[in-house]
């Protein structure tokens, strides 16, 4: 029931954004994440985005993952 | 959002060599359902060598539901009940809402709280609000504006659980065996990392907040390891790109507005000190417990169900002699069965031996 999801912001209105998924539009409230812009990648759980998704940290941690495990970039 | 990084099987296999080279004995818990389903769905209790042990914890907000909330509100009458899916096949002492609802209950199910809003404008409403950290937010913001525009038939059955409590439980038990807790990715999102420190200063237990990606859950288990190696029991946090140490001060804020901290009762477990938030006095027009004069309380579970000692790490669920015979999806004598994160339902869907 905590499974929350990805999902990118496509427009915002407000406190109101718009997400698109599976090509499906919905709105979500963005109340606890004022600081959200249109592209950015969201948690949406229940109607509300949760937090903000770092893309710049989601890259990091797979590289230092790959590094610490030594799976070379080009082995994906 | 490229996720397809953290399913990288290549990476997978290399982590997992790096895992069978320990040769301890190690039990870690992940504490929540999601990891759970995530757990079983990639089948990495099967890629683990026989020395690591995964168990199941108490992070199924349904499973943890007391039993007299689906009592009481099968007796209500003349009001809309808006209730998460999940709830809807959960077994109270008279069987459930789904039975309920066919007898006549106007039983809707709702995606989000504000869907249980929208419906107070067509009808009384009574929201069955449960939840961890992750959900509790959205139901207080329901409240909230509610008071604000002076919605006056619309109120929450809560049950709303906090993580920590019940993690201080199973690490202060005599006989705790655990070498460390993969922790809620999203709860912590609300929490934060730091929710946890608790666990290394008062137990020597480490934790490791973690996503829910095959790479993720392995990374911690690594992780984890080390830390037991090296006699270093940390919060660690791998779910960077989400989690921050302070977590969400917008949700932590609202829920500190409408919420209060007291004693809650966990369906299985018993009462948790301090482990349950209640709507704040201030809100009280809110709390349909007030409301409708509901009084919820800790029932035995009569079926034999063990679903208290899966939750606590004691049992896994093909030690409960209903498993799989007696208990299924289809026929659930349990909540553990019942909801899509239950750690029953996890093992019946992916780990069952044929
Ligand atoms: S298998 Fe069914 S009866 Fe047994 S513990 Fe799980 S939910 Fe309860």
């Amino acid at each position: 029931m905590c499974l929350a999801i990805p999902t990118k912001i496509v427009d915002i209105k407000g406190k109101k954004g718009t997400v698109e998924m599976g090509g499906v539009k919905k709105e979500v409230g963005l109340d606890f994440i004022p600081k959200a812009k249109v592209g950015d990648w969201i948690l949406l759980h229940t109607g509300f985005g949760l937090e903000i998704i770092s893309e710049k940290d989601a890259l990091e941690t797979i590289d230092a993952i790959n590094e610490a495990y030594q799976v070379m970039p080009d082995e994906y | 959002m490229n996720i397809k990084k953290f399913q990288d099987p290549k990476l997978i296999k290399k982590i997992v060599e790096k895992l069978k080279r320990n040769k301890r004995q190690i039990s870690l818990m992940e504490v929540c359902g999601s990891h759970t389903m995530a757990i079983g769905k990639w089948g990495i209790r099967d890629l683990l060598p026989d020395n690591i042990k995964l168990i199941s914890g108490p992070g199924c907000p349904v499973c943890v539901t007391p039993m007299s909330i689906i009592d009481s509100v099968i007796d209500l009458k003349d009001v809309t009940i808006a209730i998460f899916g999940d709830l809807m096949r959960v077994p109270g002492e008279r069987g459930s809402l789904e039975l309920a609802r066919a007898k006549g209950l106007d039983v809707r199910i709702v995606y989000s709280p504000l869907d249980a809003l929208k419906l107070a404008q067509e009808k009384e409403t009574v929201f069955v609000g449960i939840g961890f950290e992750t959900t509790i937010p959205g139901i207080a913001y329901t409240i909230k504006e509610a008071y604000k525009n002076n919605i006056t038939n619309y109120s929450v059955l809560t049950s709303l659980k906090v993580v920590p409590p019940a993690l201080e439980l199973l690490a202060s038990a005599d006989d705790i065996n655990l070498n460390g807790f993969i922790l809620p990715g999203h709860v912590s999102v609300v929490t934060g990392s730091n929710a946890y420190n608790f666990l290394p200063e008062k137990y020597n237990i480490g934790g490791v907040v973690t996503g829910f990606e095959p790479a993720d859950i392995l990374v911690s288990v690594d992780r984890l390891i080390q830390q037991v190696e090296n006699n270093d029991a940390k919060i660690e946090n791998e779910y960077s790109r989400i989690v921050t140490p302070e977590g969400n001060k917008h949700t932590q804020e609202i829920m500190k507005e409408v919420l209060e901290i007291d004693d809650g009762i966990w369906r299985g477990i018993g009462e948790i000190p301090k482990s349950e938030l209640k709507i704040r006095k201030k809100y009280s027009d809110y709390d349909a417990a007030k409301k409708y004069n509901i009084n919820i309380e800790y029932k035995e579970d009569k079926s034999g169900c063990r679903c208290g000692d899966v939750l606590k790490g004691n049992i896994i669920p093909p030690e409960c002699h209903l498993f799989g015979k007696s208990c299924t999806p289809s026929n659930p004598i349990g909540p553990c069965m019942v909801s899509s994160e239950g750690s029953c339902a996890a093992y019946y869907k992916y780990e069952r031996k044929q």
